[in-house]
């Protein structure tokens, strides 16, 4: 009765070593025990000095350490050479096939096809702007100095402004269907908006799997598992192909937005577990002094436990987005351009064929990008969510 | 019963599972009364207070608060929970949000209180609890004594008429219990009607009109301090107060 967490929040024992303390004199280890003495020492010291006391201070270590330099030995070198010191970074395929390196060239001569996949050639220059844009709005939304409401004014006029230049048709502008939409446009919007749409989505699992209500958490806990239990592949496959067959004659649905809403489902269902594990890691005095104010459901989840169990899950919720930031390649099944199978276009050129890993690795470099962006900001949200709530 | 009794219970009834936790528990505890609850561990005393604000629910018996009687009526136990402010060992402050946030969060979204005026009243709290200076600090860079302090000006924003006490010093290091139960006894003095669980015998001998003691989920007995210190009627209660007071 009541007696379940006494240790949770309880002060812990004031004995000669107490737990905390021990651990706290732990964690400061290495810096207490290395610091002070060693020190004046280090400075002292060249590289060869450190080196001899931290690589080569055991017969096993030095082992080990030549060990590493033979391998470091074997792999940089040719890396390099092939990467940067032989490459050959402008001309013709004539001047790739004499040189020993990699063939930038290619990314040259094929990277407008790459980044904006079959999209009219002349009018490439309106889904740069839109990117460009894009990007752009996404890096200020994460600034915290304008987390203001004329962001959200800024977002609408954004895709506004999106979608007339990704379409056309108004403005002088040529219409360009969305089929010969590709490459990175594709990518980012239907991972970003996957992402946007797929997160409060997955707010609503989560807490619907927890509802007291049977019939609202049997439905979640159904389409969470239906959803986790197969592809995405088989998802996208089924928004593309089968859900047209259930539509009534004469209603379509575009190709972009059933791929979109395949993604987004998708999404949220993986979402919704991790929000999930953040739910519980709730104490239940958490929940009980928001009863005991007199705190409805939804306040008690908007004011008290979200914010609380959404700083928990930050890192599982970027993984996550990280992830569906990289399945928008899977889209390709659908016949969607994005910028993979826009770059996979661009190695068919008969001339250019031998050079497809360059382009693979350029591609591969494009996603790294915008991957590690996320990774460094969600690491930036979470000291910022932490500041003031560490224990 | 008594005519004017803020919170009567009638024969309750509690289980957990095949577990029960209270039997027939009949208690009528007027408006500004000072009730002490005591008991071994796993008495069903702590359930027995939760029970007034429904954080837990009794299955046989009927509590009535202020003349509302207890159901499964959401808006029953909304109404209840305005009047009834509670304190629990774990303090469970919103650590997510200030000291000041914490306090003027639930007068704000449930009683519809302007921020500026909600934030001047808490002052007020903050100050009576005497740790104004530390309004816009985080419930984690607050020591345990202070955070109970705060947990009872939380509950004193909502202008409870009743406040419950669940073991509010159970959790803190001996030399922060003074400062919590002081506020305690000033409030008592105020006129607040309080039913507290506690161990702190000296408090209650100060501060209870009444003392209840419970054992194995029923009330063993109950009666003024002087009675239940100097001529406890029966045995269980002599032998706890035996092992409570001996140290």
């Amino acid at each position: 009765m009541s007696k379940h967490s006494p240790a949770d929040q309880a002060p812990i024992p004031t004995g000669p070593v107490s737990p905390a303390r021990w651990a706290a004199s732990y964690e400061e280890e290495p810096t207490q025990a290395s610091a002070p003495p060693q020190a004046n020492g280090m400075t002292a010291l060249k590289p060869f000095g450190w080196a001899k006391d931290n690589l080569f201070n055991t017969p096993l270590n030095a082992a080990l350490t030549l060990a590493c330099l033979f391998l470091l030995w074997l792999v940089v070198p040719p890396m390099a050479n092939w990467l940067l010191l032989k490459a050959s970074w402008s001309g013709s395929s004539e001047a790739c096939r004499e040189a020993a390196g990699a063939c930038w060239s290619v990314i040259v001569v094929k990277h407008r096809l790459i980044f904006f996949g079959t999209y009219p050639y002349d009018e490439q220059w309106r889904p740069f702007l839109a990117c460009a844009l894009f990007v752009a709005m996404l890096g200020a939304s994460g600034v915290r100095a304008f987390w203001r409401p004329w962001l959200a004014v800024a977002w609408v006029l954004t895709l506004v402004g999106m979608g007339v230049l990704m379409w056309g048709g108004v403005a002088g502008l040529t219409y360009v269907p969305n089929d010969r939409w590709g490459g990175l446009p594709i990518t980012l919007m239907l991972s970003v908006f996957s992402i946007a749409l797929a997160f409060p989505l997955s707010i609503l699992l989560a807490l619907g799997r927890q509802s007291s209500l049977p019939a609202i958490r049997t439905f979640c806990v159904g389409f969470i598992e239906t959803m986790r239990g197969v592809p995405l592949v088989s998802v996208l496959f089924m928004a593309s192909v089968m859900f047209p067959l259930f539509l009534p004659e004469g209603v379509t649905v575009d190709k972009l937005l059933r791929a979109l809403a395949g993604m987004t489902l998708f999404t949220a269902a993986y979402l919704a577990e991790a929000v999930r594990g953040g739910l519980q890691a709730i104490p239940k005095g958490q929940y009980e002094a928001a009863d005991a104010l007199g705190l409805s459901y939804w306040q008690k989840t908007m004011l008290i436990v979200l914010p609380q169990a959404l700083r928990i899950v930050i890192p599982p919720i970027v993984n996550q987005f990280i992830s569906a930031f990289k399945d928008t390649s899977l889209v390709t099944i659908v016949g969607l351009y994005d910028l993979l199978t826009a770059a996979t276009v661009a190695t068919t050129d008969p001339e250019w064929r031998p050079y497809f890993a360059e382009v693979y690795v350029f591609a591969g470099l494009m996603f790294w990008i915008f991957c590690f962006s996320m990774s460094r900001y969600s690491q930036w949200l979470e000291r910022l969510a932490n500041r003031y709530t560490r224990r | 019963m008594t005519a004017n009794a803020i919170i009567e219970l009638r024969k309750v009834g509690k289980w957990y599972n095949s577990y029960h936790a209270l039997r027939d528990v009949s208690i009528s505890i007027g408006k500004g009364e000072k009730v002490v609850v005591c008991g071994p561990s796993g008495s069903g005393k702590s359930t027995m207070i939760r029970c007034i604000n429904r954080l837990e629910a009794h299955q046989t018996g009927h509590i009535i608060v202020d003349g509302i009687e207890l159901t499964d009526d959401v808006k029953a136990v909304e109404k209840i929970r305005r009047k009834v402010g509670m304190v629990f060992q774990n303090f469970n402050l919103f650590p997510h949000l200030t000291v000041l946030q914490n306090l003027t969060l639930a007068p704000i979204w449930v009683r519809g209180m302007a921020k500026s005026e909600i934030e001047e009243i808490a002052m007020m709290y903050l100050k009576r609890v005497r740790i104004p200076d530390q309004a816009h600090k985080f419930p984690g860079q607050l020591s345990g004594g202070q955070q109970q302090r705060v947990a009872i000006a939380r509950a004193l924003c909502m202008r409870p008429e009743i406040m419950l006490f669940d073991e509010p010093t159970s959790a803190l290091d001996p030399e922060m219990v003074k400062e919590v139960l002081d506020v305690m006894t000033e409030l008592a003095g105020e006129g607040m009607t309080m039913v507290c669980v506690t161990h702190e015998m000296g408090f209650a001998r100060q501060v209870a009109d009444s003392i209840v003691f419970m054992a194995e989920g029923s009330i063993i007995e109950s009666g003024s301090p002087a009675e239940f210190f100097e001529n406890p009627k029966s045995e269980r209660t002599r032998q706890f107060l035996g092992q409570i007071l001996e140290h």
